[in-house]
């Protein structure tokens, strides 16, 4: 299968990037360097092209509330929540952004190399007869009619304020609104993956470019830079965020993965039960974010060694480039999760020293 | 630009300049861009001996972890300090403060191309 390209291809192809596969998608891994792509999305602003992600539409809320893990009934049209979706045994199928939709259901943010898997498996579980087809049910699978530009930093609610009529103050931290940015008709979502403030637009693949340049330019005061899936990969690792695919899967549970928060337990979800038991016979693997006490890199798939057993494994790791040192997430046993418990990474067969901290590893200073 | 004239490059893209029985190798340019940010470079210690187209030690940058091959056999004289704290020096000036290692008593390795030869085999490849 070739992989797919986002409207905003050619213009990647054009500012010069070094472009990968990620998730059956061709996509731009730096431009210049990952270093100066996440330094400016921390100091300043970047441009991310987000195109790839899938957008879910389910008008159905009882169906969306079966299948999210999340108790949606309280989200009001305008705000948004991250959710799980669960299989029967509670391992993770996908991570997801659910926005409550003014005109009924839910829109689903989900990534990128699930989505088609998520629209079967969410329209699997539509009651029959109404199921079958590509809209059966009320579900429908958007992702390749939006594109979607992420603006984060620092600057990017002022850069994106300067070029939209809307009243963006109002705009909390996960609420949308819909509006008009460079003149073109957008969804306008508070969120990110990168720790920094800053705002994700979707809008129509025939409007993406115009609305990246228009971006691109107005930024130029702010320092903006275009930024690629590496510096998102590092920014997203210092902000303690997980990554589909690397640190949890259909294999990891979300009391496993530290995202206890985003289950309602006292609500009927698939993979409910499931989880509910393994909260009850006990944890045997938890997600931890951890330092290297030395100069070594942690990779995914390397080895948690302690008195050296094999007691664990790295899910993601890099060096954190606002912080100075190098980091990680690993599953490891309860009794090695306490953050200041040291333990070794195994780096081409020497154990390398780590300690656990307190995830996340990198918090925003406090806007004044 | 760097004089690149005396340097001779492996196909693994280490280059190596040598000055009588001496030589100061590097990762070139090409090796660099393709690697992105250099972060960390696991380097040999002063003394140890190495081969041609023996492992040298490791470059890794934010994407991945690579092996480095020496490109020609000697002893290790000097290793490149400043890499510890600067591991960009690679990235930012690959034939000039981001060299990697100094040799002596090095022997020559005929299967070296030069820069025209190697600028070849990295456009066919």
């Amino acid at each position: 299968m070739t992989a797919e390209r986002t409207p905003l291809y050619d213009e990647h192809v054009h500012l010069g990037a070094q472009m990968t596969n990620f998730g059956g998608w061709v996509m731009p891994l730096q431009y210049s360097s990952i270093r100066e792509e996440h330094r400016a999305v921390r100091e300043a602003v970047g441009l991310f092209d987000l195109s790839h992600m899938g957008e879910l539409r389910v008008k159905d809320e009882s169906l969306a509330q079966r299948v999210v893990t999340r108790d949606l009934t309280r989200l009001k049209p305008g705000r948004i929540q991250y959710a799980m979706l669960c299989n029967d045994a509670g391992g993770i199928i996908d991570d997801v952004l659910v926005y409550a939709v003014a005109d009924g259901g839910y829109l689903m943010v989900v990534n990128a190399g699930n989505q088609d898997a998520d629209f079967d498996w969410i329209r699997g579980h539509v009651p029959s007869p109404a199921g079958g087809g590509r809209q059966g049910g009320g579900v429908l699978n958007v992702g390749r009619d939006w594109s979607l530009i992420g603006v984060q930093g620092p600057r990017a609610v002022g850069l994106v304020q300067r070029l939209t009529p809307s009243e963006l103050g109002g705009v909390k931290y996960y609420t949308f609104i819909e509006g008009k940015v460079a003149d073109v008709a957008c969804v306008i979502s508070r969120t990110g993956y990168t720790g920094e403030d800053g705002f994700e637009l979707f809008c129509g693949n025939d409007d993406a470019l115009r609305l990246w340049r228009a971006l691109l330019e107005e930024g130029q005061a702010d320092g903006i830079r275009p930024a690629g899936l590496g510096a998102r990969d590092t920014l997203r690792l210092e902000a303690g965020m997980r990554l589909h695919g690397n640190d949890i899967d259909a294999g990891t549970n979300p009391l496993e993965a530290g995202l206890d928060w985003t289950l309602s337990l006292d609500k009927d979800f698939i993979g409910r039960d499931a989880i509910v038991q393994a909260r009850d016979r006990g944890l045997s693997t938890v997600l931890v974010g951890f330092k290297m006490l030395d100069r070594s890199i942690p990779r995914h798939g390397y080895v948690v060694v302690d008195n050296g057993q094999r007691v664990g494994t790295v899910t993601s790791g890099n060096v954190a480039f606002t912080l100075g040192y190098n980091i990680g997430m690993a599953y490891v046993p309860p009794t090695l999760a306490a953050p200041g418990t040291r333990f070794g990474v195994d780096v081409r067969g020497t154990a390398a020293p780590a300690e656990v901290v307190a995830l996340p590893f990198y918090k925003r200073p406090h806007p004044k | 630009m760097a004089d690149l004239s005396g340097m001779r490059f492996a196909e693994t893209h280490e280059w190596v300049k040598k000055e009588g029985d001496s030589a100061t190798v590097g990762i070139s340019q090409y090796a660099q861009s393709q690697l992105g940010d250099v972060i960390y470079l696991e380097l040999p210690t002063v003394g140890q001996q190495l081969e041609a187209g023996g492992r040298l030690g490791v470059i890794e940058s934010v994407k991945a972890a690579s092996d480095l091959y020496s490109p020609v056999g000697g002893e290790v004289s000097e290793v490149n300090q400043d890499l510890k704290d600067h591991p960009e020096y690679i990235n930012e000036d690959p034939y000039g403060k981001g060299w990697v290692i100094k040799l002596r008593g090095v022997k020559d390795n005929p299967k070296l191309l030069d820069q025209k030869a190697y600028d070849a085999f990295v456009q066919a490849s």
